[in-house]
């Protein structure tokens, strides 16, 4: 048999081109068929009644009224006709007109005397006569984009971010005095307190991913942070470690592993920052309040989940300020985001990132404390699954001042 | 109605909102004083839907003193209303009202799918005299079966309840009886669901004069209604005439010391009762108008769904004055509006 094979030349640059871009072109055919003369519309028929959605995106409280800011994330456009707020009809200005298209979006302003700490309901009445309704649970007044808003929300990340860590810190030489036991303890602690974190964060990801506009998909945004988010601290690790090897450096790992702890949680507080300036954003300042204390005491765990996994190892102070500035002061940054432009899609996006981080960071100190035996044996030890129970019981009681 | 839900939230603000008050102060709301608060607060052109309605469908300020048709053109009103005078003295009247289904404009910019009789809501007035002959010709032009429920005596073949007695899309009924007792009635579908055919806007006023005429009067028909837009079996809407504060724009025009007859009639879905209350004066209540004694003197009157009542007074002042439901829930969804009265100079 012959087994005569033609090589054929290499394509040209041309064809190659073609290649690509013939399939695009009759996709995009396709899609101009559908929009011209659409299956979608012999499916609905003349009378069907239009899809209508309108989501909530911010609540603003001032002298001047409500401000709502409002989108259309439903198929089909939209016709604000009314605004009732407690079942009122109240007269309203638009500075984005009443006709929404899809993903089209408006701010309302509603003259309502809204009273300081009480509940308010606004809710939107279109054409066809479909509502939409938004509570405020405790009416209090938004802070503008001031100079002293970002001074109150920079304030706010020192309190719940920075100051709480740094305080965590402190039992740096506590650690580097325990033994073996007591410091897989500790870093058992640790792992139980940021498991809690990454429930706590997938739990309230995924919340906020169903509030938010269905157009942005939350869930999936969510899991893209997080994977995003573990691939990158696992190359951040590799490399660290790479560089240490390089420069020769002996006491490596703890000081790896607490750079990434540090990173992670600071990824984390991030998100946080976020929830708690969208608290503001969103109306609820008095919820933003309780949030600030429950945060407060819930990161001084952090700091210990820094510290813990440095260990023996001679570390300055200098290192250990830098640590507790990694995992700190995200928290600023986030609160600034999160209240002066507020939006649920950006909380999915950090909340989901720091999830990410917090998985990575939670398998490297696992596999840093089982060392050469496989991992489920050095969990089920004593010492280490009181630690980790008392890493949960921790967060457990610090959560529920958060509510 | 709306009731609030006991959620996790409802607790956590109870616990705060003692704290509200310093959080406002770190919050920046010192920004908001409370003098400058008020001045919006008490703006009170601020309430109320935005925009008006188109009245060349519907306009409720017609439909105040029309009956029998009278708002139509004598050619065009021929078509809908006949009467001929029988060997007693009394008449036969003789209507043509159709179903047919419409959207109506009962908000500025709220379109509601309703079911309608000859294309308004409420429907037509129907006016006779006691003793009349009243016969409706009605044609169902809609996409269900309808029918008509007079109140009144009639014989069992014409009530128009029965699952016998429903007129399909396409057919025609004549209903025939007396006008019994004098009064003030009303007729609306009893097509099964009940409460969708009447709350959709099949419903309007029959109104049964005494032999013996009452007192000339400026007379009014008022019926107090509600829109489920959103059909969850709750109001978004109430009215009296149908549309929204209408009457707080176009205000009811009457003559300070001319006696005023309001024929109210509650034609409510979903909530109970509704109430009227006038600013400022006192009313004659004369419930169903099936007596001619007074039994009530008073500013505000309750009805039951589907109860009316004739009321009297005589303006004693010029000026505005307000009515609306006593419920201020359903004043402020739209049931509101005001007499403007004048004098001879004004």
């Amino acid at each position: 048999m012959r087994t005569d094979t033609i090589v054929a030349p290499p394509p040209s640059r041309g064809r190659m081109w073609l290649m690509a871009l013939l399939p695009l072109a009759l996709l995009a055919l396709l899609l101009a068929a559908i929009l011209w003369r659409g299956p979608a519309d012999m499916l609905r028929g003349e009378d069907y009644p239009p899809v209508e959605r309108l989501t909530f995106q911010r609540m603003e409280l001032g002298p001047e009224g409500i401000v709502a800011t409002v989108m259309n994330d439903g198929p089909d456009a939209v016709k604000i006709a009314q605004v009732q707020v407690d079942e009122a009809y109240w007269s309203f200005t638009s500075d984005g007109g009443t006709d929404l298209r899809h993903l089209g979006r408006t701010k309302l302003t509603i003259p309502y005397p809204w009273v300081q700490g009480d509940t308010h309901v606004v809710r939107i009445v279109t054409s066809t006569g479909a509502t939409f309704e938004h509570e405020i649970a405790v009416a209090v007044a938004t802070p503008q984009p001031n100079a002293r808003a970002l001074g109150l929300f920079t304030l706010m990340g020192i309190y719940v971010g920075v100051l709480p860590v740094a305080i965590g810190l402190l039992w740096f030489p506590l650690v580097a005095q325990l033994g073996r036991r007591g410091l897989e303890f500790l870093l058992a602690l640790t792992v139980g307190l940021l498991l809690f974190l990454l429930v706590d964060a997938t739990g309230e990801g995924l919340q906020i991913a169903g509030r938010a506009p269905e157009s942005f998909q939350g869930a999936v945004l969510f899991a893209f942070g997080a994977l995003g988010a573990y691939l990158w601290l696992e190359s951040l690790g590799a490399w660290l470690r790479a560089r240490r090897q390089k420069a020769q450096e002996t006491s490596g790992d703890g000081r790896v592993l607490a750079l990434l702890v540090a990173v992670g949680i600071g990824l984390h507080n991030f998100g946080e920052g976020l929830a708690i300036g969208a608290a503001f954003a969103l109306g609820e300042a008095a919820l933003g309040v309780l949030l600030i204390v429950g945060f407060t005491l819930h990161n001084t765990t952090e700091g210990l989940a820094i510290v813990a996994p440095l260990g023996r190892d001679r570390v300055g102070t200098g290192e250990l300020a830098r640590l507790g500035l990694i995992g700190g002061v995200p928290t600023i940054g986030g609160a600034w985001l999160g209240g002066l432009v507020y939006s649920p899609v950006w909380s999915v996006l950090f909340l989901g990132i720091g999830a990410g981080a917090i998985a990575q960071v939670v398998l490297q100190i696992t596999k840093q404390m089982s060392r050469d035996q496989p991992v489920i044996r050095s969990l089920a030890s004593g010492h280490v699954m009181a630690g980790l129970a008392a890493g949960f019981v921790v967060m457990y009681a610090t959560g529920m001042l958060i509510g | 109605m709306r009731v609030p839900d006991l959620t996790r939230r409802s607790w956590i603000q109870t616990a705060v909102t003692a704290v509200a008050g310093t959080v406002a102060a770190v919050a920046g709301a010192q920004d908001t004083n409370p003098r400058q608060r008020e001045s919006f607060g008490h703006t009170t052109h601020a309430m109320g839907p935005v925009g008006r309605t188109d009245k060349s469908i519907f306009d409720p300020s017609a439909y105040l003193r029309a009956w029998n048709f009278s708002n139509l053109p004598a050619s065009e009103r021929s078509r809908f209303y006949r009467e001929t005078r029988r060997p007693d003295g009394s008449l036969l009247r003789e209507y043509e009202l159709y179903a047919v289904d419409r959207e109506i404009e009962i908000v500025p910019g709220v379109y509601f799918p309703a079911w309608t009789y000859n294309g308004q809501v409420p429907g037509p007035t129907i006016r006779a005299t006691e003793g009349d002959r009243v016969r409706v010709n009605f044609t169902n032009q809609g996409s269900h079966p309808h029918s008509i429920h007079f109140h009144g005596w009639h014989p069992p073949e014409m009530d128009g309840s029965m699952p016998a007695q429903q007129v399909l899309p396409g057919e025609r009924f004549v209903y025939e009886f007396d006008a019994e007792p004098y009064g003030l009635h009303l007729y609306h579908c009893h097509t099964a669901p009940l409460k969708r055919h009447i709350h959709k806007g099949l419903y309007g006023v029959f109104l049964v004069d005494p032999r013996e005429a009452r007192p000339a009067a400026d007379e009014l028909v008022m019926v107090m209604n509600g829109f489920d837009t959103n059909f969850d079996a709750d109001n978004e809407v109430y009215a009296v005439n149908s549309i929204a504060s209408f009457y707080m724009h176009e205000p009811v025009v009457v003559d300070v010391g001319r006696l005023v007859r309001i024929y109210l009639v509650n034609l409510t879905e979903f909530d109970p009762i509704n109430s009227f209350h006038l600013h400022g004066m006192f009313f004659d209540v004369f419930r169903t108008g099936t007596r001619g004694m007074t039994e009530e003197h008073t500013d505000t009157l309750m009805l039951c769904q589907g109860e009316r009542a004739i009321l009297e007074t005589r303006f004693r002042y010029p000026g505005d004055f307000m009515f609306h439901a006593h419920q201020s829930e359903f004043a402020e969804l739209g049931w509101m509006g005001l007499f403007r009265a004048r004098t001879a100079q004004s």
